[in-house]
């Protein structure tokens, strides 16, 4: 309350007003920054392949969460609004990619359309294939959940709307459970296509399946890759959206001022719509790159990952793209490092207790502008 | 079958929320032996519906006493969101994690009690009084620094109460070897460990559960309190999901054998009868009517409504957050003690984060900034749970519980799209109204009319 209040009156007052004792909440911040950084440090000087191992499963999760924080980064800046379904688009992106690949044998088109194509080229068309109907769901998806339920509550209380929202989402979760529709138990993931693993110990070699890598080796596989390419590509033509496109500029006039907006001409239900499908579109990319990942699916599996990617995106500064990929990174570090150091269960508590220190020290997060005067 | 079920149900849902209006009416009377009586009667009512028995028919079966003592912590918790939601405005998802803090505290006092171990109420006990005594010292401290940031505050705090849960386990080792032989005897429970004894330890353990929980929500509260409203509602969510997780692994990670983790913690000794549940509703309502309806009150109302304001009129906007929040965390508390010596059984399942929203949800479906509403909403809302249950459980069999999770958000939507303020918007009965003062007399007014005009201008 202090920082944010004293920042407001900062503005009307030129200067700020000393505080006394700021260097015992600095210690403290000292002593738990040396703390974490002596004992990754001593890790990683133990066993250097397997701290680097630990940093690459951590780049991993952080890329997904990256995907996933773009949807919660938009949303929340046009409409205050904390998505809590999103997380679950991402679970239906996944599930509806499982549906295509074991139900229907989609990724398998090209080579019974086209007899005689090269296998590679066909695995590649039919698993794109995939991903963009899972990506086209969630669309569909996000857009019907926004017009229901989101919509006609613009003008009520925030709260309102923040209850429909833990609704859809407790819907889709336990819609999603019921026997007849998935059942709530894990279900192995089929990919559409091989994962194939490599490991470097002089030089890169691929692992043959059923055969272990030398110990003192460092691993990673081509999801990994394509998970990287597919978040870093995401971003840069999120920027282009937002900085070059007629869209990007109605959307980013909404998040600023909705009422001017509105009397510039630009339709802002339309943007708001938008915006909540290029979300869902790539939170389903995401769903379909997790499950190929981790090859397991189930209906509440997008409750936690959803949540980290929320507070990626407030650890990055709500609003900010590059934000969003930074402080999904920054939680993906957290949570490997946790769970390779420290111990599985506390990756969420140390998740927390960064987004609450980064917000005590940078109110808006990271990449955030400080907050516009309320007029 | 199900239909007469239904009806039953909502007849008896209907006799409760009759029963609450009851209450509260004879206990807003002017007359202090209506109050009495009104609070015997509203005990004597439901004693005996729970106790009497015509020939195998009883008013309220064991499975419906059992929704009454859930409804009765849950609208303690209830209660504690509404002040901290609904009269301040901080939009809080952290509210089961006090709950179950609360919950596994008091449970774990009275279980090493009644086994010959009476560490766990020494400790909880001298803890939180040390622990009072020094956040009290450390304020006296601080408050003659200037602009002192959150984060030194928070560290000296933490210093402070780390230093008297230290000091608290001293004193019980010391004093625990003499108090053990009173405990248990070779041959059974000692004296310390029956009769009226042991009903006073469990008062002591509720009201020390609650005493707990506030003290983790002050020194969490302060630092997050800072946060922004929604930064605030997914910090306290992420206090839900790291308490959920210490529950998990209560016998790993934390040194408490005995809460035996994931598997869920038996052998609580069911101390909570009606008397009890009765007892400490009533404590609630009245601390929480005081609270609301006094200065203080007015104070977290006028954050709610606009702070800026509120701090140009001279309330401390932190403090007043912060002691919002403590207080709602201490009634969250007390109602998690109260149910865990209801129930006898304890497991992280029951305090998962998913089913944290359902005090938000009553606190939104009974009227925000509405006391009735909320005591209503929790037992309408938990007898409509059930209820759901033991009709769809008779149609879906083993679907049954995930069909009701299929329904609920159903409703949440539907009341949210017709009715956004809560059933009963911002009614109250009775004892939580707030007072009418007749307006003042305007004769004096209209002959001297310059005191009219200084106040017009002073307003």
């Amino acid at each position: 309350m202090q920082q944010t209040t004293t920042s407001k009156s900062a503005s009307l007052s030129a200067h700020k007003p000393k505080s006394q004792l700021a260097w015992i909440g600095q210690i403290f911040l000292a002593v738990l920054a040396f703390g974490a950084l002596y004992m990754v440090g001593s890790n990683a000087f133990q066993n250097p392949t397997l701290f680097v191992q630990i940093v690459l499963s951590g780049l991993q999760l952080g890329f997904v969460y990256a995907l996933i924080a773009l949807g919660y980064t938009m949303v929340y800046g046009i409409v205050k609004l904390i998505n809590f379904a999103h997380g679950d688009v991402f679970m239906s992106g996944a599930f509806v990619s499982f549906f295509a690949v074991t139900r229907f044998q989609m990724h398998t088109w090209p080579s019974r359309v086209f007899i005689g194509i090269n296998p590679t080229l066909s695995t590649m068309i039919g698993s794109l294939t995939v991903i963009l109907l899972s990506m086209i769901v969630c669309v569909l998806m996000a857009v019907t959940i926004e017009r229901v339920a989101y919509k006609p509550l613009r003008d009520a209380p925030r709260i309102a709307a923040l209850i429909t929202a833990i609704g859809v989402s407790f819907f889709l979760e336990f819609f999603g459970a019921l026997y007849f529709v998935f059942s709530p138990r894990f279900i192995p993931y089929e990919r559409p296509f091989d994962v194939i693993a490599w490991y470097i110990s002089n030089g890169i070699h691929t692992i043959v399946p059923g055969q272990h890598p030398p110990s003192n080796s460092i691993t990673f596989s081509n999801i990994f890759l394509y998970i990287i390419l597919a978040s870093l590509l995401v971003q840069v033509f999120l920027q282009f959206v937002v900085r070059r496109t007629k869209i990007g500029i109605a959307m980013r006039a909404a998040a600023f001022d909705k009422p001017t907006a509105r009397l510039m001409g630009i339709n802002v239900d339309q943007t708001i719509s938008f915006t909540f499908a290029i979300g869902a579109a790539f939170a389903g990319l995401g769903g379909v790159l997790y499950a190929i990942a981790y090859s397991s699916i189930w209906t509440q599996m997008g409750i936690l990952p959803g949540l980290k990617a929320f507070v990626a995106a407030v650890l990055g500064g709500i609003g900010s793209l590059p934000g969003a990929l930074v402080g999904a990174l920054i939680m993906g570090q957290a949570e490997a490092l946790t769970m390779g150091y420290i111990s599985t269960p506390m990756r969420d508590a140390v998740a927390f207790s960064i987004l609450i220190i980064v917000l005590l020290v940078r109110p808006t997060g990271i990449f955030g502008e400080p907050e516009k005067e309320k007029a | 079958m199900e239909i007469g079920f239904l009806f039953i149900s909502i007849l008896k849902i209907a006799a409760i929320v009759a029963w609450i209006y009851g209450l509260l009416w004879a206990l807003g009377h002017s007359k202090w032996w209506v109050k009495v009586i009104g609070i015997v009667v509203a005990f004597g009512v439901i004693q005996l519906a729970l106790s009497l028995n015509f020939g195998g028919f009883q008013i309220l079966t064991d499975f419906d006493s059992g929704l009454l003592f859930q409804a009765a912590g849950m609208a303690m918790v209830s209660l504690g969101l509404n002040l901290i939601y609904g009269f301040n405005g901080q939009f809080s998802l952290g509210q089961y994690g006090f709950y179950g803090i609360g919950a596994y505290t008091a449970a774990d006092i009275t279980y090493r009690w009644v086994t010959g171990d009476p560490s766990g109420l020494l400790v909880v006990g001298f803890g939180c009084i040390l622990a009072g005594l020094s956040i009290w010292g450390i304020q006296k401290f601080i408050s003659r620094a200037r602009g002192i940031p959150v984060l030194s505050s928070f560290t000296l705090y933490l210093i402070g109460v780390i230093a008297a849960g230290a000091l608290a386990v001293g004193i019980s080792g010391l004093l625990s070897p003499g108090l053990a032989p009173l405990l248990k005897t070779s041959t059974g429970p000692g004296a310390l460990a029956t009769g009226i004894p042991l009903q006073v330890v469990f008062f002591l353990s509720v009201i020390l559960a609650g005493a707990f929980a506030a003290i983790v929500s002050f020194l969490f509260g302060l630092p997050v309190l800072t946060l922004g409203s929604d930064y605030f509602g997914i910090a306290t969510l992420g206090f839900t999901i790291v308490v959920n997780t210490l529950m998990v692994n209560s016998d790993t990670i934390l040194p408490f054998p005995e809460m035996k983790g994931g598997r869920g913690m038996i052998g609580i000794p069911k101390l909570t009868t009606w008397f009890w549940a009765f007892a400490f509703i009533l404590l609630v309502i009245v601390i929480m009517r005081n609270v609301v309806r006094s200065s203080t009150g007015r104070s977290i109302m006028s954050v709610r409504e606009d702070e800026t304001a509120a701090k140009a009129m001279g309330i401390d906007i932190a403090g007043t957050k912060l002691l919002a929040f403590v207080i709602g965390s201490f009634f969250a508390g007390i109602g998690g003690a109260v149910y865990a010596h209801f129930i006898g059984f304890l497991s992280p399942g029951t305090f998962n984060f998913l089913v944290g929203f359902n005090p938000l949800i009553i606190v939104v479906f009974g009227g925000l900034g509405s006391m009735t509403g909320t005591i209503a909403a929790s037992f309408g809302w938990i007898f409509f749970l059930e209820g759901l249950l033991r009709v769809l459980l008779g149609q879906m069999g083993t679907d049954a519980p995930t069909w009701r999770f299929v329904l609920y958000p159903i409703t949440l939507l539907l009341l949210m799209l017709v009715r956004p303020q809560g059933l009963l918007g911002t009614v109250e009965w009775g004892f939580l109204k707030s007072k009418i003062y007749p307006p003042r007399q305007k004769v004096q007014a209209e002959t001297d009319t310059s005191s009219v005009a200084e106040v017009e201008a002073g307003g």
